[in-house]
Formats: C-alpha cells, structure tokens, sequence
C-alpha cells in the first residue's frame, strides 16, 4: 500500500511562487532583458510595416532620435517634459493619492504663461516675465491640485474620478481662452506666441535654447529626491501612503498631509506647464499636455518612485517615440506607428515586474530523489 | 479500537522562499475521531491545514486519502475529496440569506429552489443539532451563528473531513460548548474532525487525540486521556518553562488617568463602549477582561485619540498636577500638550507601524518630529532599533527589513520595544502577546510589570485570564462595551472574571 507507485498525480506544468525577496542585481537584469525584448519584438513590427531588414530600423530609430543636433535635442526637451511630470505625480502617488490630473494641472500652468506672455509680454523685461510665469504657472497648478485634494480630505470624495474630471475642465477653459487669443483669426489656434519679440521666452543659456529646461528639470528631479527621502515631510508622505490609520495614531494630521502635497504635486505640474508653452512650443492649445500627464504616472510607477530611475525610464520611452516618429515620417507612416512602439516598449517594461515578483518553475522531468 | 485512516500525509514539506513552514511531516486522521492539532503561533499548523484544503501545494511529501494517494490543487479538488475547512474569517456574503450563502459557488438548475434547499439544510440542522435559521441575513448574525453557517456550508457539499482554525477564539464558553457539543455529534456520525487551537483546556476537553507541532515539525501524537497540560506543553515549546510573572504592590500610586462616561459609536451607531468609567492610577497595572470585540479596542483608540468620542470625558493627570482633557483633542492636540503616552493597538502593522518602512524608520514614528530641521534625523532611532533588536532578540535579516517581512511575534516587539522606549507615564496595550511564543509572552509580560515599577500607569488588554489575573492590580470587566464588574486581581479567580464577562445587562441599545 505504501508504494502506489506512479499514478497519475499531475503536478501543474507551470507553477508561481511568490519572491520572498529578490537581490537588486537580478532584478535589474530582469529589466534590462525585459528592455532588450521590447527593441526586438519593436523592430519587428517595424520590418513588418516598412519591410526594410532590422538594421536599417535601428539606424533608423537613432537616427530620427539623435541624428543631428536639433533632433538630440528635440528629444532631450520631450525627455525633461515626461521626467518633470513624473516627478511632480512622485509625491501624490507615494501618499496613494491617485492624481490622475496632471493634464489638467500642467494645461493650467500653460495657460497661465500664455496668459502672461500675450498680455504683459511687451510691458516688463523678459527676466521678470519669466519669474512672474514660473510664478503664476505653478499657483495655477497649486490651485489644480488644491481642489481635489481638498474634497478628498474633507469629504473623502473619490479622487481618481475628481482629477480626471478636472482635466476636462482644464480643457474646455483653455478651448474658451483660444477664442479670444486666436491668431491668425480664423484659424482657432493661438500660433506661435511673441514669435518676434520673443518675450516670455526662455532665453539661450549654455548655448542651448534648451539649457534653462534641463537646469530646472534637473534641479526639481535632485530636489524631489531628497524632499522623499530625507525630509520630515516625505517621511509624512511615507506613513500616510502606508496606512492613514498608522499616520492617526503617530499623531500626523492626515487631512494636512493630503492637501500639502497635492499641492506641491500639482504647482510642480503647472511649473512643467510652463516649461511646456515658455520654454518648448510657444503657443497654447487643448493639446498641449498631450497625453503626457497620462504616460508620466506610468513612468512614474514604473521606476518605483525613484526620481533618477525616472531619467532612464522617460528617456527610453522618448528615445523610442521620437525615433519611430522620423521612421514613420519617411516611410509615410501615420503617428500610430510611434504609439505602437510605446505600447510594446510598456507592455514589456510592465510585464517583467511579474517576473521580479514571482519566481516561475516548471514541471520536473522527473521526481528528484532527495 | 483499530480504526481506519481518514487521512495520511507523509513527509509533508512546504517552504516559503527561505522559510520553512512545515518540515517531514507525518500525520493520520482516523475516521470517526477528533484530532486536535496544538502548537504554537508560527508552528505551521495553519500551513499544513491548508495544503489539505487546497490552497497550497505542499513541495515534497505525499497524501493519502483512504490509502489511495491524492494531490489536492485547489479548494474545489479538496471538497470533491470532501475534505472542508472552516477558516478564522468567514468569508460570506452579508445581504445574502444563510441558505443563499450556503449553496453560493454551487452548480445548480438555473432557477432558485428556495423551499426546496432550506429543507435540505433543515434536515442537516436537525441531524447535529445545529440553531439556525435559513432564511435569516447574515447581517443579522453573531458571531457564532455565521460560524455555524461555514459549518454547515462545509456539510452540505458533502464534507467527511472538517476542518477547524481556532473556532472557539471568537466564541463565548457557552457557545464553545454547544459548538463542542455539536461536534461530538458529527464524530458519531462518522465524520472526521480537526480543530486548530492552542487553549490547551479545549484540547482535553474535545478531542480524542492531540498532535504537537513545533518549528513546522511534527512532534507526534498522544491519546487526550493520558495527556496533561504540562506535558503538552513540553511538547510545544521543547522544554521545560518555569512561567513565573513578577508582581510586586504598587509603590505610592497616584491618579494619572480617569475615564468618566465615555461613550463610542460604531459606524452603524451602536454603541460599543457605553458609558465607561474607571482610573488608572501610576505605579499600577490595570487590566480590561472581556470576550473579543467587548468594546476593549474602541475604547483604548477612544483614549488615544483614535475614535470619535461620543460621550463623556478623558481627563489626564500630569505629573505636576495639571489636568488635560484628552477627549477634546485630536491625537496631534495629544503630543502637542506634552501628554507623554504609549500605545501598542491591536492592529500591529496596520496601526501602530508602517509595513513597508524597515524598523529603523519605524522607530522615527514616534520621534521624527524632534529637532528643528527640516530634515530627518535617522542616527537616533538607528540605534534604538539596534539596541531593540539585541534586548527583545527580534529575529530579523537586518534593521533594514521591511516590518511587514518579519513573524508576527517579532513585528510585536518591535511595537511594545519603541512604545516602552518612549519612557511613558501612560502606557496601553492591546493584545500584547498575541501571536509570540511563551518565552517571548513572559519576556512581554515582565516588561510591563518592570514599567509598572517605574511609576508607569499600565493598561491592558489581554485575552489569557490566568495571565490578566497574575499580572494585574486591578481589572475591569467589559461586556457589551459596559463594565460589569471591577476586582482586585489578587482576591479574585477566573470563574469570577468569566461570568462578569457574559454578565448580560439586558437594557436597551
């Protein structure tokens, strides 16, 4: 009777087991292969729309991405743009507020510097014009972030549907505000904004149109790193993300917390605003956000709320889209192609999380004598 | 009486990453008994239940099921072999019926034959014994009747086998009795039954056989009659305990803390601490009796700041003479006028520390604040994490281990360890020594006597009578979020304390 010998019963083919805990290294190997899949199934894709061999796709991924240096730092600009939102969302999502209003907040910011530039841009110097836009472009985000926060502390209303809503409403003023700063007349676009006098404009600095963008990204990606990390503020943010029960009980005022840093959350996306309409396009419109306050939380969760992960992530993910976008160009393409990339470069990046987090073993071939 | 095995597991191992949950276990059910299985919190007897029910594999080891071999995948595999468990928390469906519950997840015709399934599980009530209605809203339930609603569930899929986690922990001695009683039914019905608990008493009383794990491994078995507590206890823990608490008469006790008719609402309004009052003097341990859920966790969090306060007053009494009403302030309002206070709740990781923080940033919970700088300072609760760790011999890989990764006997020193560190004047413990090990719930208990010496009011909740007595001055009894009783703990017994605790005073909501 002891030995029934072996019948059939089946152990599963595949079966997952949860990580105790993983070491840094191979999880971050993990990665990097999740990274070099995604660039391979990618040019497949590409081959199986253009039917050019692999590469010449690659050469041509770079190419459109740093082929030349107003391409480098077309890409470089989209990069800081992707980052700054990221890193504005940080604090939101680490507190598990689910700020899914960052279009909204950073179409604020915009609007506000447009505002400024159309309607002061000739009456103070530049200097002082961009310091009131920084100013008023993040008050403005403060004031996007503020309100669901403050619904959400004092009357605990949802705030993933209260943040998505508030980009609609984001939209339909800067819609109603194009009315008015329409130029050509007509044309229901705000052209290019002080194209002459450049005022409100982010001056050349380190030879670069784009120097006073990388400084400030940068500034706010070190500062955000360290706000988290080492100040008793972020520690706040911690606790509070953790369980708003332990935040109670150790005596942190929860409704304050929520409100603090939605508002920091939301004045750094109306900064990025501004970064956006003074220092990139120049001009306002519904699109000026573009999708991007969406893709950040993604960014942003994905380097795990590490700002300098962050760098890697959004520049893989630009690096990819700008590239596809020359690709699509030449080879008469619509824009779809690059947001294929996208999607393939997130669905692995994504994917290998599961990976990291679970530990897959197949069936033995045999029962190891043990 | 030679009787058949129900259930044979051999060799059974099951590893969680690095972590050995059960080790070469070997264990019979024999048909028709009851088995206890004894061991402490964090032995495996919970693991091993569930790879007979279906929800882990076990990865060595084989089982057997009337001498044919089984591999159980999922809990439906486990009821076709009609194994059932009856796990710690129901799981069922509050605006449903007890019949709707029951029969919920079952193939069926596509129209609902109501009369017809509530007389099938009439005749399942009669059979055992069973007081239940079908018809009846679990919400209307006690505990003990959703209780019987997972037995019966388990029934009614046909089960021979049940299993039992820790059923008497949310039961008053009555119902524990009728739940026994019921029990022996099934068992002369043919059924076998396992029943998880570590009340060595219960285990005497209803089994027929006790096994002992420890540290995952199986200890063996003993026939209930020939067993005592001390040996069982032996077999548990692996050597012999001296388990002596020191209690020394409080020296020059002082007023420090008096509740006058405080009354608390749940969410639904019903009040679950109904206008208690006591004080709790320096120098003392006061201890709060009651079966679970008496209103003993609303009305420390009430004390703490934590609950709404409906009614009535919390008044401290510093040191120097001044008084503050605590129940006008918010926990924040509490720190702010310097009220030096501990508090270990009940919900460890979901209250009293933060789960993915490692223990170092778990000891500035208390003490971030300090200093003017904007920044944290980490060099302090550093070292009192380490200090914490060598003093209470937590067993964790290293201070930056996330807490929520450590056992739930070492998260619970971590707790106690930073609130005691905080040298408070009052210090209140909910269910210290829930889920340790009887080394580490002396190792508690002393603690707590040592800050009672230095001129600490103690309050505690602890659910083990023969301690609460031992350990305490004095006690209050709660019933329904009332006090029934207060005693002086050196004069009283534990027959007292347990009809106090079910002293019903029936007057109204």
């Amino acid at each position: 009777m002891s030995t029934v010998g072996q019948k059939e019963v089946k152990e599963p083919l595949i079966r997952m087991m949860k990580r105790d805990s993983i070491p840094a290294r191979t999880a971050w190997l993990i990665r990097i292969a999740a990274v070099i899949l995604a660039l391979i199934v990618c040019a497949f894709a590409i081959v199986a729309i253009t039917k050019l061999d692999p590469f010449q796709v690659y050469v041509g991924i770079i190419d459109g991405a740093i082929g030349n240096s107003r391409r480098t730092w077309v890409t470089i600009r989209d990069i800081l743009v992707l980052l700054g939102i990221a890193i504005a969302l940080t604090p939101a999502f680490k507190m598990k507020f689910w700020n899914i209003g960052a279009e909204g907040q950073v179409l604020m910011g915009g609007l506000a510097s447009a505002a400024l530039m159309i309607y002061v841009g000739d009456k103070v110097p530049n200097w002082l014009l961009l310091i009131t836009i920084f100013v008023a472009s993040t008050v403005a985000g403060m004031v996007w972030g503020l309100i669901p926060a403050f619904f959400k502390s004092y009357f605990n209303t949802n705030e993933t549907l209260f943040t998505l809503m508030m980009n609609y409403v984001a939209m339909q003023i800067i819609t109603y505000c194009i009315v008015f700063w329409e130029s050509p007349a007509g044309s229901n676009t705000v052209g290019v904004i002080n194209a002459a006098k450049r005022a409100g404009w982010f001056p050349q600095i380190l030879g670069s149109t784009y120097g006073l963008n990388v400084i400030m990204v940068l500034l706010l990606t070190v500062g955000m790193f360290l706000y988290l990390k080492y100040t008793k503020q972020g520690y706040e943010i911690s606790v509070v993300g953790d369980s708003q029960n332990t935040a109670r009980y150790a005596a942190i005022n929860v409704k304050k917390v929520i409100i603090r840093t939605m508002v920091i959350s939301g004045g750094i996306c109306g900064l990025m605003g501004s970064i956006i309409v003074s220092g990139a396009s120049h001009t306002i419109s519904t699109s000026t956000a573009g999708g991007r306050g969406f893709t950040a939380i993604i960014v942003a969760w994905m380097s795990k709320f590490n700002p300098f992960a962050m760098i890697l992530v959004s520049a893989l993910l630009v690096f990819m889209q700008e590239g596809s976008i020359q690709i699509a160009s030449q080879y008469g393409l619509n824009e779809n192609a690059s947001e294929l990339i996208t999607g393939i470069i997130l669905f692995f990046l994504i994917g290998c999380e599961f990976f990291v987090n679970y530990k897959v073993e197949f069936r033995k071939k045999q029962k190891g004598v043990i | 009486m030679d009787q058949a095995n129900a259930i044979e597991l051999k060799n059974i191992t099951k590893r969680f990453g690095k972590v050995i949950a059960n080790e070469g276990v070997n264990l019979t059910l024999k048909k028709g008994e009851i088995l206890s299985i004894l061991g402490e919190n964090g032995s495996g007897k919970t693991t091993l239940m569930n790879m007979l029910s279906g929800i882990y594999m076990p990865d060595e080891g084989q089982i057997f099921m009337d001498g044919k071999e089984v591999s159980i995948h999922s809990p439906k595999d486990a009821l076709d072999l009609k194994i059932g468990m009856i796990h710690q928390h129901f799981k069922l469906i509050d605006i449903l019926t007890a019949a709707e519950n029951i029969i919920l997840g079952l193939p069926g015709s596509h129209v609902l034959k109501t009369a017809q399934i509530e007389e099938e599980i009439k005749k399942i009530i009669e059979s055992y014994g069973f007081d239940l209605n079908p018809s009846q809203k679990i919400y209307d339930m006690s505990v003990s009747q959703k209780q019987t609603v997972e037995i019966i569930k388990v029934l009614y899929r046909g089960a021979d086998v049940l299993i039992l986690d820790e059923p008497t922990a949310v039961l008053t001695p009555q119902e524990t009795d009728k739940l026994f009683a019921i029990l022996r039914n099934m068992r002369e019905s043919g059924k076998s039954i396992i029943i998880i608990t570590h009340k060595l008493q219960e285990v005497l009383d209803i089994s027929d056989r006790v096994a002992v794990l420890r540290k995952g491994k199986y200890m063996g078995s003993v026939n209930t009659q020939e067993a005592t507590v001390g040996g069982l206890t032996e077999m548990m823990v692996g050597e012999k305990i001296t388990l002596d608490i020191k209690r020394n008469d409080p020296v020059d006790p002082q007023l420090r803390l008096k509740v006058d008719k405080l009354t608390v609402k749940n969410m639904e309004g019903i009040k679950v601490v109904n206008e208690v009052t006591f004080t709790s003097n320096s120098g003392e341990i006061l201890g709060i009796a009651g079966i679970a859920g008496s209103g003993q966790k609303e009305l420390l969090e009430a004390i703490a700041g934590l609950e709404k306060i409906e009614d009535g007053k919390v008044i401290y009494h510093a040191c120097d003479g001044k008084e503050i009403i605590l129940s006008d302030l918010s926990p924040e309002g509490i720190k702010n006028q310097g009220v030096n206070y501990s508090f270990v709740p009940e919900d460890r990781l979901g209250m009293g520390l933060v789960g993915n923080m490692d223990i170092t940033d778990n000891m500035m919970l208390r003490s971030y604040r300090n200093g003017k700088s904007i920044f944290t300072d980490r060099k302090a609760p550093k070292k009192l994490a380490l200090d914490i760790i060598q003093e209470l011999g937590v067993v964790t890989p290293g201070v930056t281990t996330p807490v929520r990764r450590l056992s739930g006997g070492n998260v619970q020193k971590v707790l106690v360890g930073r609130e005691i560190a905080c040298n408070p004047n009052v210090l209140m413990v909910a269910y210290p020594v829930r889920g340790l090990d009887i080394n580490s719930s002396y190792m508690i208990y002393n603690l707590l006597s040592d800050q009672k010496e230095q001129g600490c009011a103690v309050i505690c909740v602890i659910e083990d009578l023969d301690v609460l007595i031992e350990l305490c001055d004095r006690i209050i009894v709660l019933c329904n979020g009332k006090i029934t009783g207060t005693l002086d703990a050196r004069k009283t017994t534990k027959e007292e304390v347990g009809i106090l605790m079910t002293k019903d005073t029936k007057e109204g909501e």
